[in-house]
């Protein structure tokens, strides 16, 4: 095709411009069209098919409807015990203080969220969480969450929704943002929007390993942006493996099964039958966790003086035993661990609460939850680590440029809760879309795309299609998955990670070889070779930042250094592009927790409830 | 493993034709599995949209063998190993390319319709519903927008009517606003006057090829045209309802659309 200078590119002008149309991103357009402001969202697919809709078990806030005990004290607690105490305090703050109005405000919108029998909006528990906290439709609570933001949205005024688009490069004047580069995916032609902010809400990078939760659109390309653009990446090491994805048959490898079959009673067993959970008890937990069957039952059947069980522990214990039963030699025929929900709850109740997990087995599998065990194991889940903000803004280093929800870092710490994420899009989008309009509010000059940056981009963008040959693309990010699923996975070491950074080093040569055959009009093969730059920079930030973490924290696991180390309780690792290009590795002292806060976060329980602390 | 064939349509809006493949398939794969390895292994630029691969999502559809399904539930081992399986876009919208087509009339149709109108009902604890009430709504918000119901009913797919009838996957949109039990908006005129739904005939093709098992004509849109029938040949009933506790009370109009969302 022929060459789209900056010269005749399309132009559309925005004040500001959202990239992602996930929970995250809707939530952040709804905040800064309500400011006034006119408001572009771009998005890789069509509007509601970002990964928010695949969310299942529910979106974590401390309503006090299922257990009036609960408080945003509580929630605040529990994310910072799970997060191992690494999030950003006051992130964590402000999330359990405003989820609970969040999810008001979604009922005003129109969200129907199953009930209470008092009619309230119900809540599930799930796993780290002290108190039934979830919010939820049935196992669809994604769903739900993003088709009444996107009805929402779609009817609020100054928000111009521009499907199947994918932003590219984020374009600057001097230090300051001036425009984002896309492309349409129908036609692939390039459109400059021009605009004087940015909302990063693109979600994460699972896409970089071969098993995983995550579809297509997850290449990491907020990382990319905002590493390219000059912002940093924080703690990219902690990437959650979700204890529980399908692994039979291959096909569906990796696919999600919601923690909800827990939450709802479910168990985990061995090949020997064993429950084993009870194995796997980490002493900080112990106190509030079941120490036999017999309590867990109680607590089931819902004695409030029961602890809970150990299936409910927090992602990162339950995805690492799982891993060293099956290692022992004790796992399911297909290499995983049998999830029971079959014996414990009657099959209408499975299917009612549990509707699209049996419809998945059933259909994919070939398998009836309600009565048999499911066979799951660890599948790549979740971006703990992502674009450093500032924790009340959400803005990133580079003025101008904000991010929320999963690409943004720092409010999980190193290991996240379920449901906290669901809570999380929510909070941050709506104050990322108001960090917007406050950076907007002030800004005096009006900055200007440069051309030199949006016709090297250009350039880079078009060379697969215009070159004469060259590797395949869809080979090659395969080959990047093998290398991620093989050295960069669930248990770690230095010499595994050493040798995936050389590996990620000579896919980059490839990589800037590939040949995309056809044309640009919508060409999935052409979209695979844009997004291997992406998938590279986002696995090679996770392979150096754990290789640089020299202990065990939260979802981030090193067998050469087993155990949380004090000397890294209080370190983050902050990734940035050095001048000469090179990726720029180094460790920062995290600021003191502001009192009030690490008051609470090491309070008793019993203090906190009713919110007497 | 074993070697399958299939037949799928490649071109673009000036026209196309079937093309023929043949990838290996192995134990559990679904039909978008074997587009996938056709993708990598043979034609790299065949275009598809997908994203969840469990059917949550609602982005793959296409006709296979004739039959509107979503791609990534549909096992191939539904189909007997020797045939070959036909795979075309889905029929009732304009073709982009290759099985992509261009849905954004949906997508109009939606901005249409008058959102969720709350009454003042809403306390410190959020709305008081009880589930009894609120199972209806559920049952229409499992829509995932396939869009599979919108390519089968005949007003849309054969007879083109697309500017008298929204479809049914928008009647089960308006038919959840209504039955909100909190909603104060009442669309039963714009039901009738600009959403067509007299244009359905109740052949219940729709209901039959949702993937949601949404019970689209009988649990929605007879509910919908029993109500557009009463306001306009009892008024009387429906004056008394509207007196004596009749909850909705603002009649409101379809949206003008303007073109704010683009493919
Ligand atoms: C199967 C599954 C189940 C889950 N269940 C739960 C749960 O029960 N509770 C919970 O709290 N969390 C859950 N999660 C996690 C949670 O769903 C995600 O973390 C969250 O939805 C991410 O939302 P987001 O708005 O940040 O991004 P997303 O919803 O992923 O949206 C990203 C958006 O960015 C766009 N985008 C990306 N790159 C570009 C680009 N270059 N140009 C333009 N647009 C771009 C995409 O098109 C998309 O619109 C689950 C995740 C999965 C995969
Ligand atoms: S029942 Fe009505 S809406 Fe459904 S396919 Fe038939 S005519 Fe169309
Ligand atoms: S009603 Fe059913 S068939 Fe129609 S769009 Fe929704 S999920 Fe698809
Ligand atoms: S890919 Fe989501 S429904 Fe098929």
């Amino acid at each position: 095709m022929g060459m789209n200078l900056s010269s005749d590119i399309q132009r559309i002008r925005h004040d500001v411009v959202v990239i992602g149309a996930g929970g995250a991103g809707l939530r952040a357009a709804i905040a800064s069209s309500s400011r006034g402001l006119d408001t572009g969202v771009v998005c890789k697919s069509l509007l509601g098919k970002a990964h928010t809709v695949m969310a299942e078990g529910g979106c974590a806030a401390a309503l006090g409807n299922a257990d009036s005990r609960d408080n945003w004290k509580v929630h605040f607690r529990d994310t910072m015990r799970g997060g191992k105490f690494l999030n950003q305090w006051e992130m964590a703050e402000l999330h359990a203080k405003h989820a609970p109005d969040e999810v008001k405000l979604l009922e005003q919108w129109g969200a129907v969220f199953d009930r209470t029998p008092e009619g309230l909006i119900g809540q599930r528990n799930f796993g780290g969480h002290r108190y039934p906290r979830l919010a939820h439709v049935g196992d669809r609570t994604g769903l739900e969450m993003i088709r009444t933001l996107q009805d929402h949205a779609i009817h609020q005024q100054g928000i111009q929704v521009h499907m199947e688009c994918t932003a590219l490069r984020i374009v600057m004047d001097g230090d300051k943002l001036a425009g984002v580069l896309a492309y349409w995916r129908d036609a692939g032609r390039f459109v400059l929007f021009e605009c004087n902010a940015v909302i990063l809400a693109t979600g994460g990078g699972g896409k970089a390993w071969r098993i995983t939760s995550n579809s297509w659109e997850y290449t990491g390309d907020g990382f990319d942006l905002a590493y390219k653009a000059g912002a940093e990446l924080v703690n990219m090491e902690f990437t959650q493996f979700h204890p529980t994805g399908m692994v039979w048959p291959p096909s569906v490898r990796g696919i999600l099964v919601t923690e909800g079959v827990r939450g709802d009673g479910g168990i985990l067993l061995n090949s020997e039958g064993e429950r084993f959970m009870f194995n796997y008890i980490p002493e900080k937990f112990a106190a509030e966790t079941a120490d036999s069957e017999e309590e867990a039952e109680r607590w089931l059947a819902g004695d409030k003086n029961a602890r809970r069980p150990p299936e409910l522990l927090t992602r990162d214990v339950v995805a690492r035993a799982i891993t060293k039963e099956v290692q022992a030699g004790r796992g399911s025929p297909h290499g995983g661990v049998f999830l029971d929900i079959a014996s414990r709850r009657p099959a209408d109740v499975i299917r009612r609460k549990l509707p699209s997990m049996y419809h998945q087995f059933k259909e994919l599998a070939e398998v009836d939850i309600t009565k048999d065990a499911m066979e799951v194991g660890p599948t790549l889940h979740y971006f703990m680590g992502g674009i450093r903000v500032d924790s009340n803004t959400q803005m990133t280093r580079v003025p101008g440029l904000f991010a929320c929800g999963e690409c943004s870092g720092g409010m999980h710490g190193a290991n996240r809760l379920g449901g906290n994420s669901l809570s999380d899009l929510l909070v941050f989008g709506m104050l990322a879309g108001n960090g917007a309009a406050d950076y907007l509010d002030k800004l005096e000059a009006t900055p200007q795309a440069s051309s030199e940056t949006v016709d090297a981009a250009i350039r880079e963008a078009t060379a697969p299609l215009n070159r004469e040959e060259g590797p395949n693309p869809y080979l090659l990010h395969e080959e990047l998955q093998d290398v991620m699923n093989n050295g960069v996975n669930i248990v770690r070491d230095k010499e595994g990670l050493e040798s995936a950074i050389q590996s990620l080093d000579s896919l980059k040569q490839k990589a800037s070889a590939v040949k995309a055959h056809g044309s640009s009009q919508y060409n999935p093969g052409w979209h695979e070779a844009i997004s291997l730059s992406p998938l590279l920079i986002t696995a090679e930030s996770v392979a150096r930042a754990a290789l640089a973490r020299e202990e065990s924290r939260g979802a981030h696991t090193r067998i050469d250094f087993p155990g949380e180390q004090d000397r890294w309780q209080a370190v983050h690792v902050i990734i940035s592009k050095s001048a000469d290009g090179s990726m720029n590795v180094r460790q920062e002292s995290a600021q003191a927790p502001p009192e009030r806060l690490s008051e609470i976060a090491h309070s008793s329980l019993t203090d906190l409830e009713g919110g007497s602390a | 493993m074993s070697q399958r064939n299939f037949k799928i349509w490649r071109g673009d809006a000036d026209g196309g034709e079937f093309k023929d493949y043949s990838v290996e398939c192995g134990e559990g794969m679904v039909v978008l599995d074997a587009i996938h390895r056709i993708q990598t292994e043979h034609s790299g630029d065949l275009a598809v949209r997908w994203n969840c691969k469990a059917g949550k999502c609602g982005s793959c559809s296409m006709e296979i063998d004739g039959k509107p399904k979503l791609s990534c539930m549909t096992r191939l081992s539904d189909y007997q190993p020797e045939k070959t399986v036909t795979v075309q876009p889905i029929k009732a919208f304009p073709i982009i390319r290759d099985l992509v087509s261009d849905v954004s009339w949906n997508y109009e149709q939606n901005k249409r319709i008058h959102p969720f109108q709350p009454d003042e009902s809403s306390s410190e604890k959020g709305l008081v519903m009880h589930q009894k009430d609120v199972d209806r709504v559920q049952e229409f918000r499992k829509c995932i927008e396939c869009f599979l119901c919108q390519d089968v009913c005949h007003v849309l797919r054969d007879h083109e009517k697309h500017d008298e009838f929204v479809g049914p996957k928008f009647m089960i949109r308006l038919a959840g606003l209504e039955m909100h039990p909190a909603d104060t908006a009442d669309r039963i005129a714009s039901i009738r006057e600009d959403f067509g739904s007299g244009l359905c005939n109740i052949t219940r093709c729709c209901t039959d090829v949702c993937p949601e098992h949404i019970v689209i004509t009988d649990n929605a849109i007879i509910p919908l045209k029993e109500r557009v029938v009463d306001r306009y040949y009892d008024p009387v009933a429906w004056l008394l309802g509207k007196l004596f506790g009749g909850r909705k009370k603002k009649p409101v109009d379809a949206i003008e659309p303007t073109k704010t969302i683009r493919v």
